[in-house]
């Protein structure tokens, strides 16, 4: 059955759990890396990093990570339940090339200010009053963006 | 290229008109109406709200005399409170002219706590207080909230409102986004309400706690992964007051039972 209302959480990721929380406090955030808008589309990899679709594909259904599906419908069996904030990203790299799916992923208020969509790279300056344990610090990692961009590019 | 653009622009317009027109348009709604009716039938019976264990709590603190000045809140509002007129705990939180600040009714109780009954002031948020305040505000349940939006109120509630509206946390989303733009939507399984303020203090099932107004406002800045406001500063007030000016004309229902 097609499930046109949002039944998943919309963002599962806010739960702040105690030991989220630790595990990410005893970390060092990795440095922020810089990148570059051009045409709408960001170009250049994260870091120059390469990214692996096998892992992007489990970023995006893990909800304390991307939680995309929250959001958007993806072409994975056995999903319950897909949000529909956001458009079905099944068949997203006939329509976007990946330069341009990289600018969405990183920071898409860089074309929809007003966007519901979290920006899952943007630099940690611009994060307003973070929580103790997220200074400093991106929604996902640069390699995460660039396996979850990878998983994408493969959804002809 | 051209016509991701074009659809782009046309969703963006879309969002930027929702809130506009929503503030005019949109009724206010108790969260009352967004809870399961399991929950609903918990709050509206008296044996199994939880929350009326605080109301108890804050009527045997409102008896209580072990203070210095040997005098209970009793002595002058009488044993059950009525002698409170209900028609001004509605209206709380006001403005003091004199000291030219907003007046929780947690702040007005604690104030008369220590001018009149000669106990030492409570901070915001301590237990006894909401306790106090949770006893104090369901004496007036049924009656409509009736906060002072015109005078120095004004200016106030547009400062709440512009914090209202900022977006905060790793999430970085607003608390408008949420409670303007996607009331009625499913997350972790709970319907989004307007995020009302017609129901505190609020028992929730989930932390099992009695909790004020200020410290929902907390809590749902952490679930923003967001560093939340200090209790009793001046942004936590200036929400709370928004908050409860959006309230207006919404029935008390401390205390509310909600997830
Ligand atoms: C809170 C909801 C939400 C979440 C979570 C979310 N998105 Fe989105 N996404 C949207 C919306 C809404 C749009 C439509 C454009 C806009 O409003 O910015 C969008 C647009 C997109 C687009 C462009 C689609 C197109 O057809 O042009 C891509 C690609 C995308 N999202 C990827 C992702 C990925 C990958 C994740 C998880 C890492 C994610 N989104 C998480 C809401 C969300
Ligand atoms: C010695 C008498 C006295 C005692 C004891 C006393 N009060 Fe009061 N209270 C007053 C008077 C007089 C007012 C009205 C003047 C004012 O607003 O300060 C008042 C006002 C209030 C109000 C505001 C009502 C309104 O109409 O705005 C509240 C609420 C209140 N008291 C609660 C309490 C609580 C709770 C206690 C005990 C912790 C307490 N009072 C102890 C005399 C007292
Ligand atoms: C990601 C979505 C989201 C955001 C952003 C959000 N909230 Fe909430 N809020 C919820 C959910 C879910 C609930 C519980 C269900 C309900 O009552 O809406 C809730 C409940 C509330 C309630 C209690 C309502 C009641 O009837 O008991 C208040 C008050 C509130 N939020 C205030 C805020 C404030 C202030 C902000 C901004 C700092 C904010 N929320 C941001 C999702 C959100």
């Amino acid at each position: 059955m097609k499930i046109f209302f949002l039944i998943l959480a919309i963002l599962s990721f806010s739960p702040a759990r105690a030991s989220d929380t630790q595990q990410v406090m005893d970390e060092q955030p990795d440095a922020y890396c810089h990148w570059q808008v051009t045409d709408y589309a960001i170009v250049e990899p994260l870091c120059g990093l390469v990214g692996k679709a096998q892992r992007g594909r489990e970023i995006v259904s893990d909800s304390s990570r991307g939680n995309c599906l929250a959001c958007h419908e993806f072409p994975i069996p056995d999903i319950e339940a897909y949000g529909n904030i956001g458009p079905p990203l099944t068949g997203i790299a006939s329509r976007l090339p990946t330069t341009m799916i990289r600018l969405r992923v990183v920071d898409t208020r860089k074309i929809n200010p007003m966007s519901i969509m979290p920006g899952f790279y943007r630099d940690p300056l611009l994060i307003n009053r973070p929580g103790k344990g997220y200074r400093g610090r991106t929604f996902l990692t640069a390699q995460q963006v660039e396996d979850v961009i990878a998983y994408l590019a493969t959804l002809k | 290229m051209i016509r991701v653009n074009k659809t782009m622009l046309l969703f963006c317009s879309f969002i930027l008109t929702i809130p506009a027109t929503m503030a005019l348009a949109i009724e206010a709604k108790s969260g009352y109406e967004y809870i399961e009716p399991e929950t609903r039938a918990t709050q509206d019976d008296d044996f199994t709200n939880p929350g009326l264990f605080a109301v108890d709590r804050g009527q045997r603190l409102f008896n209580n005399k072990q203070n210095s000045a040997n005098k209970a809140c009793a002595d002058c509002h009488s044993e059950d409170g009525t002698k409170l007129d209900t028609k001004n705990i509605a209206r709380y939180p006001v403005y003091s002219e004199d000291s030219a600040e907003i007046i929780t009714l947690q702040k007005k109780i604690s104030r008369c706590r220590n001018n009149n009954a000669g106990d030492k002031a409570l901070p915001a948020d301590h237990p006894d207080l909401i306790d106090l305040e949770t006893f104090v505000r369901n004496l007036a349940i049924g009656e409509v909230v009736n906060v002072q939006t015109d005078g120095a109120m004004t200016k106030l509630i547009k400062q709440g409102k512009a914090l209202y509206n900022t977006r905060y946390g790793l999430i970085d989303m607003s608390c408008s986004h949420c409670h303007d733009m996607y009331v009625g939507r499913m997350i972790r399984g709970q319907k989004i309400s307007q995020g009302q303020g017609n129901g505190f203090p609020t028992y929730r099932l989930e932390p099992e706690e009695i909790t004020s107004l200020h410290q929902r406002i907390q809590q749902c800045m952490t679930s923003m992964r967001a560093e939340p406001f200090e209790t009793d500063s001046n942004e936590i007030k200036l929400m709370g007051l928004y908050i409860m000016s959006r309230s207006n004309g919404l029935k008390i229902e401390a205390p509310a039972v909600r997830y």
